[in-house]
């Protein structure tokens, strides 16, 4: 088998595992300094009980994503080591300092937020709450300016093939960079929101009427609620940043394959990149020139512009769906469910099983973007500066065959554990038979 | 500023070695208590957890500084060494990925899981140790192949782990108490003897594979000021086995000196190697110089790490006082 893509599962079953455990805890590091002030605000023993039960989850997912990181620090040199030789002198430095200024802070302080409780004044724990939630999102910070300066790469010379940097602004704040950092950081909200209420709606469902869940509950519901037309908004603008940059992607997400006006918006269809048609579509008139170009005769980039130099279409077409798909499914629940706890203060059993099985939607919406805006930047892996083949390593085909089969095993191990285990912590934390919580006193002062 | 920018080669070499040697101080305790888990029951096995539980995850982090050292600022030589070590380090992350998640799984998994996880823990500490002290031998023998070549890289293996060992059992001698403690003791005292071991075999070899250093440590007057070394070592391994037979002590205010002992024997072998791979970056094949990377970039990194790395030690610091003393229960509430 070809090595180069052997490679690429390789790199892409790695950082797909890893994205879903940023992706909970980014957002859930906020929710939990929530919980904390909320309950420092009130003194209600049931936000420090979501706390300390949404804590656990945290403390599983962080070290999920510790492993996997670190893997996938070994990865970037050993598959990709003409990535580092070519734009070494930009990527270095965003990496340097994503460790410096984000993995200390937050693997240090996780112990304090974890085991510190008793430890350490009120304060001290809520600030070590804080600073972990700020670590995790500077994480995302620096590895989202490298990622969208691999897209829309700025603020730099080639001198013999190698790129130099000339100008850190233009590297950081590069123009793809405020769209794919806001959209990855609501994705991550929302993620975490859905996580939330499936999980607490299930404990709910179990009969479990402990305060710290129909609480939680609400959280998740209003959280998603809230968040969704947020991200639907900035997917967007998104949207149109990539049409300016990326044309060749979007017309891939779009299966547009002439340029020209009134292009329909492809609801479904299989691509067919031999005859280069749609096979089967279902289309809205106009559809696409209309969100792209807010009129029926816009003219949308079509894919035959690019022959040869655009990515494969129908993983990008079937990733854009599947993800703006589950967004909507997302949209339709959380808003009903937010207006049923509006006007009756509580959700239908129906509702609750639903929220259960949306419990993981996050993780297929943001794996599903994912690919649409990685497979959308082949063949390059730089923009305009890298293929992905001119990066690649020249490690045996073997010895990557059967790395990746190792990984892929104790990555499928780790998945299904994780989740039986999430599922374990919350029938074990409430519901019939379970012990009553430790009587709890608000410690806002040094308590040893 | 133009001694740095004519030595940011250098000034990086030594950034990437101080997170080396701490990696292997601080991860080579928790994986060192990792690895005589095996000798523990469930409830010893808690109370040994516990010593490390808030430490672990910034231990680890050290590596991520090393490696991401070493591919940012001389990517020559992270692509040679990577791709010769390709399978060991694979090994060598299967091991931390499982005990990383094994330190979770073994409380919050169902029960009939518990032990198996625990089993994880050992064993993927176990692996860790023993790849990279094999990476290490492979190293020093300048990455040739051959069956002698692989013997000593897989002594030095069960060198390293040894060495973790040692060091983990003076952790756990300075932060537990009673039976366990008593125990650590004795785990401390064997290990001891095993990592002086694979000292001299890793002092033996290294000359006689490598006739530069060979030259290196026997020319005149080199051999003086190098003398100190291995002198201060032995002088170091004598004192440690005195104490440690004194222990435990009803006082415990001394407890954490075989520790610090420990730290001080990794910093001396450290310091040994160092010395003899200078210039080298790969050893015979690639100088610290010519592998470097663009300097404006390096200026950028190391702006950075002066401003930066304070507050780490800071903050670090601040976490070893909070979990000051003798380790309790971990607790989440």
């Amino acid at each position: 088998m070809d090595p180069i893509l052997l490679a690429r599962i390789q790199f892409g079953a790695n950082i797909s595992f890893h994205i879903l455990f940023p992706t909970i805890t980014i957002a859930l590091g906020w929710v939990l300094l929530f919980f904390k002030l909320r309950f420092v605000a009130t003194g209600n023993e049931a936000w420090m009980n979501a706390y300390r039960f949404w804590v656990k989850v945290f403390a599983l997912s962080f070290a999920l994503g510790v492993v996997s990181g670190i893997t996938m620090s070994f990865q970037f040199g050993t598959n990709w080591p003409g990535f580092m030789e070519r734009v070494g002198n930009i990527a270095g430095p965003l990496l340097a300092y994503e460790v410096l200024t984000a993995f200390f802070l937050e693997a240090t302080f996780l112990g304090i937020m974890l085991f510190g409780f008793r430890r350490v004044p009120g304060w001290a724990h809520t600030t070590a709450t804080f600073l972990v939630a700020f670590g995790t999102t500077m994480s995302a910070f620096w590895i989202l300016v490298l990622n969208s300066w691999m897209h829309t790469p700025a603020g730099f010379e080639l001198r013999n093939g190698v790129a130099h940097a000339t100008d850190w602004m233009a590297i950081l704040f590069n123009p793809s960079m405020p769209y794919r950092l806001g959209h990855m950081l609501l994705a991550s909200g929302l993620t975490c929101a859905f996580l939330i209420a499936g999980l607490s709606a299930w404990r709910w469902l179990r009969q479990d009427r402990s305060e710290d869940v129909r609480l939680a509950l609400r959280v998740g519901i209003w959280l998603a609620a809230a968040l969704i037309p947020a991200q639907i908004l900035v997917g967007d603008l998104h949207g149109l940043n990539t049409l300016q940059h990326q044309p060749a992607k979007v017309a891939a997400m779009e299966g547009n394959w002439e340029t020209r006006g009134n292009v329909p918006l492809v609801l479904f269809a299989v691509p067919n990149e031999r005859e280069r048609r749609n096979d089967y579509a279902i289309e809205i008139p106009n559809g696409a020139s209309l969100i792209l170009k807010h009129q029926a005769e816009g003219v949308v980039p079509g894919l035959n512009d690019f022959i040869g130099k655009h990515p494969p279409v129908a993983p990008v077409f079937y990733a854009f769906r599947i993800m703006v798909g589950t967004g909507m499914a997302m949209l339709a629940l959380s808003w009903l469910g937010a207006f049923l706890l509006w006007r009756k203060g509580e959700i239908p059993r129906l509702l609750a099983w639903g929220f259960v099985a949306m419990t993981f939607s996050g993780w297929v919406a943001t794996l599903a973007g994912w690919y649409v805006t990685e497979i959308g930047r082949q063949p390059w892996l730089v923009t305009g500066v890298l293929t992905t083949a001119q990066a690649a390593s020249s490690v045996p085909a073997g010895m990557i065959g059967m790395t990746l089969a190792l990984y892929l095993a104790i990555y499928a191990l780790l998945m299904i554990t994780y989740i039986s285990v999430l599922f374990h912590l919350a029938r074990k934390a409430g519901g019939a038979g379970a012990a009553p919580p430790p009587a709890y006193a608000p410690r806002l002062q040094a308590a040893e | 500023m133009e001694l740095i920018s004519n030595n940011l080669p250098i000034v990086f070499a030594a950034l990437m070695a101080v997170s080396i040697l701490a990696y292997v101080i601080l991860d080579g305790y928790d994986l060192g208590v990792g690895m005589l888990m095996v000798q523990g029951d469930r409830s010893e096995r808690d109370r040994m957890i516990a010593t490390i539980g808030p430490f672990w995850d910034a231990n680890e982090t050290w590596l991520v500084l090393g490696i991401g050292l070493l591919l940012v600022a001389f990517p020559a030589a992270h692509g040679l060494i990577l791709t010769e070590l390709y399978l060991p380090v694979a090994l060598m992350l299967l091991g931390l990925t499982l005990r990383g998640v094994a330190f979770e799984f073994r409380v919050k998994a169902q029960a009939r899981y518990q032990n198996a996880w625990d089993g994880a823990f050992i064993g993927g500490s176990l692996l860790a140790a023993l790849m990279q002290g094999y990476m290490l031998g492979r190293y020093i023998m300048g990455f040739q192949t051959g069956l002698w070549q692989e013997i000593f890289a897989l002594a030095a293996g069960f060198g390293l782990a040894a060495a973790y060992t040692f060091v983990g059992s003076t952790w756990l001698i300075a932060k537990t108490e009673g039976a366990l403690q008593e125990r650590a003791v004795r785990w401390a005292r064997a290990s001891l003897i095993l990592t002086l071991a694979g000292m001299i075999a890793v002092s033996i070899a290294t000359p006689l594979v490598s006739p530069r250093i060979f030259d290196r440590w026997f020319s005149f007057p080199n051999i003086i000021g190098l003398a100190a070394i291995p002198l201060m070592t032995g002088a170091l391994f004598l004192a440690l086995w005195i104490f440690l037979r004194r222990m435990p002590r009803a006082d415990h205010s001394l407890d954490l000196v075989p520790f610090l002992g420990a730290m001080a024997l990794f910093t001396l072998g450290f310091l040994g190697l160092a010395y003899s791979f200078y210039p080298y970056i790969v050893p015979e094949r690639l100088t610290i110089r010519a592998a470097a990377s663009a300097t404006e970039s390096l200026w950028i990194i190391l702006l950075g790490a002066v401003f930066v790395l304070p507050f780490i030690a800071g903050y670090t610091a601040f976490s070893y006082y909070v979990f000051r003393g003798k380790a309790r229960e971990l607790r989440y509430d």
